[in-house]
């Protein structure tokens, strides 16, 4: 006997004769495992069959249903569901088990009563015989909360049995479960409406699942299914049977869940909400704009990208290739106390010699050796702006460390249930830019990646909020990266030119959102918002979520810096950069009063924000200047990537607009900053 | 008992939602568990206007604005 056709849903009422069948002849009873996904089914299935099956987090993974022999019981696994329907194929398999179900074990996350319970009272809705194993029982014990199982089993009607599967225990009583299952409480008014539908001769499983508006059943037994509304109705009823029950057993008495419950009231209320969000940024600062930003970005980018990798990787192409090389011996406050230059116009191993007098001389402690190539390939690869070199330096040795520690911090913040009481505290605030709190959240993340944040903007309500929005995080949002090589340039420099950054481009925001409100017809959405308990982020999933990100940005990231870096190096080349640096020297150098280079910046800031802001590296500029080239690059136009998301999510003519924007501001602004500053 | 709205309420009360502004705002106070009729306890007032209330220990922050629209009965 073919015992798993029952998948086999084109054939079903075939399959359910060969069911049928199969319960004569073998005299088994079909008991089914039933939970949320990552309840611990399998781990159920595993003791029961005593045969391996893969454990996964990953949804999907049991879409194939395991069946087993166990007594007199054939077991079947099923993929994890929030309820019976037909929502996906998932839902589908499983439904079908389910109907065709004799004993069902519903396994329940006990840490998530609220969630997993709806499931439970579905299945008891339908009619089934169930018994409730209560996984997880240990985590619950750890954290203090307690679950009334008696009153648990005297409301819901049926068995209750605490169970941790990691550990084996409680399965001593998995037989007593399989027998003990039996039909649980219903609420009347369900009871009624599934008799109406059972009249006509549908099993009480599939009457249920009628009333919910599976058209699949209805269509099978030949009856109109419930509308959407009818569904919604017996969902909120169940919902809040679900909700009563678990205030009823369950009892939270942890103190370090009133702590935490403590924290999350203090950071709605700005009298103690705002110290708070002062803490946080501080320790943001001391985090990444000291630890990361300065420390080890100085180790892996200056010790190891400039002074392992590029001298390396130039020296070794400068044996091949014309080359002129300045070495500067630099002492324990950077000041230059020796100099040399040496010339190779036939490449280093022309001239064995001096390449060894070469190789000596910047090998002593606190040498910086500035390769220049003539040939133009040598020049586009390995130079200035070179391919390979700077792409690798700025993306590897600067860049990674600095993203890698945005994208944690944000998902910590994410994580621990901050950010949506952060929106509510901020809610007033929002308001009069005509926004609500909940605009915070891709202001936020526009400061890890405003390409990201361009699609978070979504989740607003109304189309203006969506355009203010996205406004700001091209004007006003430098993303992490920019931010990253922002703190660089600013550390050492003092508080000053950082206040004077933040004033600006804080009150060009404000100015911004304030205009757009009054242009802009219609009425912002009021703010409506769930806040998840304060808790400590799970590491695994902050790293998943870190690493995650931090791969898709370098993946994205790489290939418009090569891109960038090919443009520039280019120009270079072909001179073409100078045109542009003539061009725009009026405005850089007349009105900003920066030097002529920085027009550079401005090309490269085109491709990416960090990008620009990286090509001002290369320029010596004072404290007010390197102010002044901050401010206008973070104003001026975001990267391609984020201009593309921008009129993909936002239509040509609003996207363009703000680009062309973006201009007009950064230059405008800019430049007063600089006339006063300067 | 008295008639109020949700704006007009203070820190503790709880009160019974007696009806919500139709329409999508709707569909997401009920996905949230909040129906007309139910009961929730206002736990957090802000300055500005900003209303947090609790069902079932879950938090809900609703806008000072939205909070006016609602009409509710202090128990």
């Amino acid at each position: 006997m073919k015992s798993d056709s029952v998948l086999n849903i084109s054939g079903k009422n075939k399959v359910l004769n060969e069911v049928e069948l199969n319960k004569v002849v073998t005299q088994k009873e079909k008991v089914v495992l039933v939970g949320n996904p990552n309840v611990g089914k399998s781990l159920f299935f595993n003791y029961l069959s005593g045969m391996y099956v893969d454990v996964s987090n990953f949804p999907g993974t049991t879409v194939s249903i395991s069946k087993c022999n166990y007594k007199n019981y054939e077991i079947m696994d099923t993929p994890g569901i929030y309820g019976v329907s037909s929502f996906n194929d998932e839902e589908t398999v499983a439904r079908d088990v389910i109907i065709d179900a004799d004993r069902i074990l519903n396994v329940v996350n006990s840490l998530h009563l609220e969630r997993d319970l709806f499931l439970t009272l579905q299945l008891i809705d339908m009619g089934k015989k169930v018994s409730v194993m209560l996984n997880f029982s240990d985590e619950v014990k750890k954290r203090n909360i307690k679950i009334d199982t008696k009153k648990l089993s005297e409301l819901l009607g049926v068995e209750v049995y605490e169970t941790s599967a990691v550990k084996e225990t409680g399965f001593d009583k998995l037989d007593k479960a399989i027998e003990n299952a039996r039909q649980g409480k219903q609420e009347l008014d369900v009871y009624f409406m599934l008799q109406q539908v059972m009249e006509k001769n549908i099993s009480q499983s599939e009457a249920m699942l009628v009333l919910e508006g599976d058209s699949s059943t209805a269509e099978k037994n030949k009856v109109d299914n419930g509308t959407p509304d009818e569904r919604e109705k017996i969902y909120i009823g169940r919902r809040n049977r679900v909700n009563e029950i678990v205030d009823q057993v369950e009892h939270e008495d942890s103190k370090k869940g009133e702590l935490f419950n403590l924290l999350g009231r203090l950071s709605l209320n700005p009298l103690t909400g705002i110290p708070i969000l002062a803490v946080v940024l501080v320790i943001l600062y001391f985090f990444i704009g000291d630890l990361v930003s300065q420390r080890i970005v100085d180790f892996t980018e200056g010790t190891v990208g400039k002074g392992i990798f590029e001298y390396n990787l130039k020296s070794f192409v400068s044996d091949y290739t014309p080359a002129d090389i300045d070495v500067n011996i630099l002492n324990d406050e950077e000041e230059v106390i020796d100099t040399r230059t040496f010339n190779f116009p036939e490449g280093k191993s022309a001239n064995p010699d001096l390449a060894l007098q070469f190789k000596e001389y910047s090998s002593q402690p606190g040498a910086e050796s500035d390769f220049s190539f003539s040939h133009p390939i040598a020049k586009l690869f390995f130079g200035e702006f070179g391919v390979v070199t700077m792409t690798t330096t700025y993306l590897i040795f600067l860049l990674l460390p600095l993203v890698l520690a945005f994208y944690l911090v944000m998902a910590l913040l994410e994580d621990s249930g901050y950010l949506p009481r952060l929106a509510t505290m901020l809610d007033r605030a929002f308001t009069r830019i005509g926004l609500n709190g909940r605009a915070v959240i891709p202001i936020m993340l526009g400061f890890g990646c405003v390409t990201m944040a361009n699609i978070t903007t979504r989740i607003l309500g109304s189309n203006r909020e969506k355009t203010i929005v996205t406004a700001i995080l091209q004007f006003a949002i430098p993303c992490s990266a920019q931010l990253a090589v922002i703190a660089v340039l600013l550390s050492g420099a003092g508080v000053v030119p950082l206040l004077i950054f933040v004033t600006v481009i804080g009150s060009v925001l404000v100015a911004l959102s304030t205009i757009l409100n009054k242009i802009l017809p219609g009425e912002s959405s009021p703010l409506l918002i769930d806040l998840p308990v304060i808790q400590i982020p799970k590491m695994k999933n902050v790293f998943k979520k870190t690493s995650f990100r931090t791969i898709g940005f370098m993946k994205e990231a790489g290939f418009w810096f090569f891109v960038g870096a090919f443009g520039v190096g280019v120009m270079e080349i072909t001179g073409l950069l100078t045109i542009w640096q003539d061009t725009l020297a009026p405005l850089v150098t007349g009105w900003l009063q920066l030097p002529k280079e920085a027009a550079t910046a401005f090309v490269m800031g085109m491709v990416r924000r960090d990008f620009g802001a990286a090509g001002l590296f290369e320029i010596d500029l004072t404290v007010m200047q390197v102010t002044v080239a901050i401010i206008t690059i973070t104003l001026f136009v975001p990267c391609i990537a984020s201009f593309v998301v921008m009129l993909k999510e936002r239509g040509l003519k609003e996207g363009l607009s703000i680009w062309f924007g973006t201009w007009i501001v950064a230059f405008l602004i800019g430049g007063i900053v600089s006339q006063i500053l300067i | 008992m008295n008639n109020s709205t949700l704006q007009n309420t203070r820190k503790g009360n709880s009160v019974v939602v007696l009806n919500l502004p139709e329409g999508e705002l709707k569909s997401q106070f009920i996905r949230l568990g909040i129906t007309e009729g139910s009961t929730v306890k206002i736990n957090e007032r802000l300055p500005g206007g900003t209303v947090v209330i609790t069902k079932n220990r879950q938090e809900i922050a609703v806008g000072s604005d939205l909070a006016r629209k609602i009409k509710v009965i202090v128990e």
